[in-house]
């Protein structure tokens, strides 16, 4: 354990032993993780901040359930998804949606697009806010089950341990969505990357091997 | 072996987090040698990735963590003792 996590271990001790103020230091680093779960599943600003601040009032009401065996980023971030998820249901069944009608079979396309005149994304290109603006958009755009493990994997990098252990799945079906997750993003900003990137001529001659 | 573009797709996911066997990491780098399409594939995959994690890209509301606390606040006020012992 590192030194990090043994001071928030410390820490949690104090504050089921009575300490209660030093939830707010617990919980400072976490802030932004557990706004932007709930965000990117609900799409909502306001309902992803409301659900924000019931998971850290759960997390203090539940601290004591808190086993040491996990991180408590990844005990956090639980209850966030749940709570995501849970938000996230209750809209789609008033919208008469099921949350699990989403392609898991292999019928599905899950291959990259191929970039027609791109050589590299020139930087510049990758700072414009309008690039961020697309991606935000990507990702809302994909299936619930790949933008849950897209989020916690390459938003807030949790190892594919952690993110198996929030979501409730198995470490296989995290790498195969995850790939899912990735690939279907890469089609989604591929036009945007086309026109990002300067032409390229006299290539085509060899595409495909 | 040689490999096919469409096999190398099926593994960009893996490679990004490098967990392939050293034999097929191996026959992938080599493909990506010649392949300009799989090397411009697996390079916007890994910039959409770096541009995914960059903290601007996704921007908490002003005034959230000021929001949050207050609540907090209040919570811990009402329910004072230890958690999951409400007064």
């Amino acid at each position: 354990m590192g030194v990090a996590a043994e001071q928030e271990k410390a820490l949690i001790g104090r504050i089921l032993a009575g300490e209660t103020e030093l939830f707010h230091e617990l919980i400072r680093p976490y802030e932004r993780m557990v706004y932007l779960t709930i965000l990117t599943m609900v799409r909502n600003e306001a309902e992803a901040e409301d659900g924000a601040q019931e998971v850290m009032i759960n997390a203090f009401r539940h601290l004591k359930s808190f086993r040491g065996d996990a991180k408590f980023s990844t005990w956090l971030v639980t209850i966030a998804m749940n709570e995501a998820r849970q938000r996230l249901r209750k809209a789609k069944m008033s919208a008469q949606e099921s949350l699990d009608e989403v392609p898991e079979g292999k019928e599905g396309d899950f291959t990259p697009a191929v970039l027609t005149d791109w050589r590299e994304i020139p930087s510049e290109a990758l700072e414009k806010k309008e690039m961020r603006q697309k991606l935000r958009e990507a990702v809302e755009q994909l299936p619930p089950i790949y933008r849950e493990v897209l989020v916690l994997r390459d938003l807030e990098e949790l190892n594919q341990e952690e993110t198996a252990s929030a979501l409730g799945i198995s470490v296989t079906l995290v790498k195969v969505r995850l790939h899912r997750a990735r690939m279907m993003l890469q089609k989604l900003l591929a036009p945007y990357l086309n026109s990002a990137a300067p032409a390229k001529k006299g290539f085509f001659g060899r595409m495909f091997q | 072996m040689k490999l096919e573009c469409k096999h190398v797709w099926e593994h960009i996911s893996e490679y990004l987090d490098q967990q392939l066997d050293a034999k097929l990491l191996k026959d992938i780098e080599n493909h990506l040698e010649n392949c300009e399409v799989c090397s411009a594939i697996l390079d916007s995959t890994r910039n959409i990735l770096v541009l995914t994690a960059d903290d601007r890209t996704y921007e908490l509301p002003v005034g959230y963590s000021e929001r949050l606390h207050k609540r907090l606040e209040k919570t811990l006020r009402e329910e004072k003792g230890s958690p999951e012992k409400p007064a």
